[in-house]
């Protein structure tokens, strides 16, 4: 395409969008809100996936509390029995005292507030490291059996429930966000229908004259196509701030280490950017081609 | 130049609106088609600008048959044959300027073509110096003048007229067969479907008339020959 030709389609593009305001309006909104709802969701969805694999991770582990009374001795004999379990790579020994200090930095500038316990309530523990997550569920049901064995604390359920409700949020979703779709794609087609019919009369001289029947549609074409975008932006703005309070609210009012299992605000417009922008556009144009086809006939 | 061969049309609902047309258009002839109502002057212009495709026989328009152009070729054979109607169809939100300019524009002409191109056609049709009046400033003669400035300013080979004169008093219908002529004598074929018989009888022209989708005379500096 020429560039002036280019140019003259813009025009014709903005001018349809300024002429249906309300209408112009009314397709952004749509976009704007589907995109932001889609956002919220995947918020949810990518956080929790997130969750899941940093645990999945962290906690290839199988932590034992030892009974509080066990005398050394006791407690070594028992680390080897653990040991020998099949599915076991190495297991490693950490005192309560060990364990409180790894809380303390693990909690980071928090972490001030455990100096005030007058007393030390973590127990003694064996971390099991088992060579693979699938083993976790035979080497718990073995180390349970064992004598001295307080408590088993074993994250494999709590992923698994994480991965399950992500799975859920995710489906429902897509059915909500594909129904939202639909509608913003209907009321875009609407509004450009709306020009359509305002340029009958140039339209039809346009033919007379011998514009190519591309030249005609790219304005309409554009215009949808912009008013998807002016869409995706806003949500993509929205979700910026929206997701930046949000953050802020819990890593500084509730615990700092919670900021360590959120996708960090950077991460998540990385993963939304393009996206929103994508669809929005992609909703847009959409929009446009459904009602060039109803309604321009060349 | 322009030549019907064997050219018929049957309508979908069964309406034989040209029978067999056999008609060649020579370069720079200014052309009269004349018949009563519902005789295939429409339908002859409709197909000239593949408007309608014709059913039977070939459309040669510089010696390429335009019943087998793809519907992508469409707008470049309107470039080549333009056209203006009875109701002038001019943008009522653009100036005289504009409007002649936007023929160009939406063809790709760049600006400096359009230019120089735009007030000379203007100047054709004596409109010089309303070039930034509005359509609703005109009167419907100068109004008709402007939409073939618009039609000739990308250069077409052939400009119909289908009734130009079909909305004017008479002495307004002068003024524009007075542009018409002068474009003709520069050397633009014209094609004028008009049911006006004094016009056609003063201007001496070829004059052919169908009838019930026949040619039923054609001759050099004819007369309408029927009852106005």
């Amino acid at each position: 395409m020429k560039l002036r030709s280019f140019q003259y389609i813009m025009q014709q593009s903005f001018k349809g969008i300024w002429r249906n305001k309300g209408m112009s309006i009314a397709s952004i909104s749509s976009v704007a809100a589907s995109l932001t709802i889609l956002g919220l969701i995947m918020v949810l969805v990518l956080n929790m996936g997130h969750l899941a694999s940093l645990a999945q991770t962290q906690f290839d582990s199988v932590q034992v509390y030892i009974e509080d009374d066990m005398d050394p001795e006791a407690i070594e004999s028992l680390g080897s029995e653990i040991g020998q379990i099949e599915g076991v790579s190495y297991i490693h020994y950490e005192s309560k005292e060990m364990a409180l200090a790894n809380m303390k930095e693990r909690w980071g500038e928090q972490g001030y507030l455990l100096d005030t316990l007058e007393d030390n309530p973590l127990p003694n523990s064996y971390i099991v490291h088992v060579a693979n997550i699938r083993y976790s569920d035979d080497v718990v049901e073995e180390v349970s059996g064992l004598n001295g064995v307080d408590e088993i604390r074993y994250y494999r359920d709590i992923i698994d429930n994480l991965i399950r409700i992500a799975g859920l949020v995710r489906s429902v979703g897509l059915v909500v966000i594909a129904v939202l779709i639909l509608i913003a794609t209907f009321i875009i087609s609407n509004t450009i229908k709306l020009t359509i019919n305002a340029r009958k009369r140039e339209i039809r001289i346009m033919k007379d004259v011998g514009a190519t029947n591309w030249f005609i549609r790219w304005p309409f074409f554009l215009e949808g196509t912009i008013l998807g975008l002016f869409g995706a932006i806003i949500a993509v703005i929205i979700i910026y701030f929206g997701y930046q309070t949000i953050f802020d609210m819990i890593t500084t009012r509730f615990f700092v280490i919670f900021s360590a299992y959120l996708l960090s605000v950077e991460e998540m417009m990385q993963r939304t950017l393009i996206m929103f922008v994508v669809l929005g556009s992609g909703v847009g144009a959409l929009g446009s081609i459904v009602s060039l086809r109803k309604h321009l006939e060349i | 130049m322009i030549e019907f061969r064997n050219t018929s049309k049957v309508y979908d609902n069964g309406v034989h609106a040209l029978k067999n047309i056999n008609l060649k258009i020579n370069k720079g002839e200014f052309l009269f088609l004349v018949g009563p109502s519902g005789a295939g002057k429409s339908t002859f212009i409709k197909l000239l600008l593949r408007e309608e495709q014709a059913t039977g026989g070939k459309i040669l328009v510089d010696g390429e048959d335009i019943t087998k152009l793809s519907q992508r070729q469409i707008p470049y054979l309107r470039r080549k044959i333009s056209v203006v109607f009875q109701d002038f169809r001019l943008l009522e939100d653009k100036t005289l300027y504009e409007n002649v300019a936007f023929a160009m524009q939406v063809t790709g002409a760049s600006p400096k073509e359009i230019r120089r191109q735009v007030p000379m056609m203007l100047g054709m049709v004596g409109l010089s110096d309303r070039a930034s009046q509005y359509p609703h400033q005109l009167s419907g003669g100068e109004k008709q003048r402007v939409s073939i400035a618009r039609a000739i300013v990308n250069r077409p080979i052939i400009l119909i007229a289908d009734e130009p004169t079909g909305n004017l008093d008479p002495d307004t219908a002068w003024e524009v067969m007075k542009v018409l002529r002068h474009i003709s004598r520069r050397g633009t074929t014209i094609l004028m479907a008009t049911h006006a018989k004094d016009i056609v009888d003063v201007m001496q022209q070829r004059v052919v008339a169908l009838e019930k989708g026949n040619i039923v005379r054609d001759v050099q500096r004819g007369i309408y020959g029927y009852e106005a």
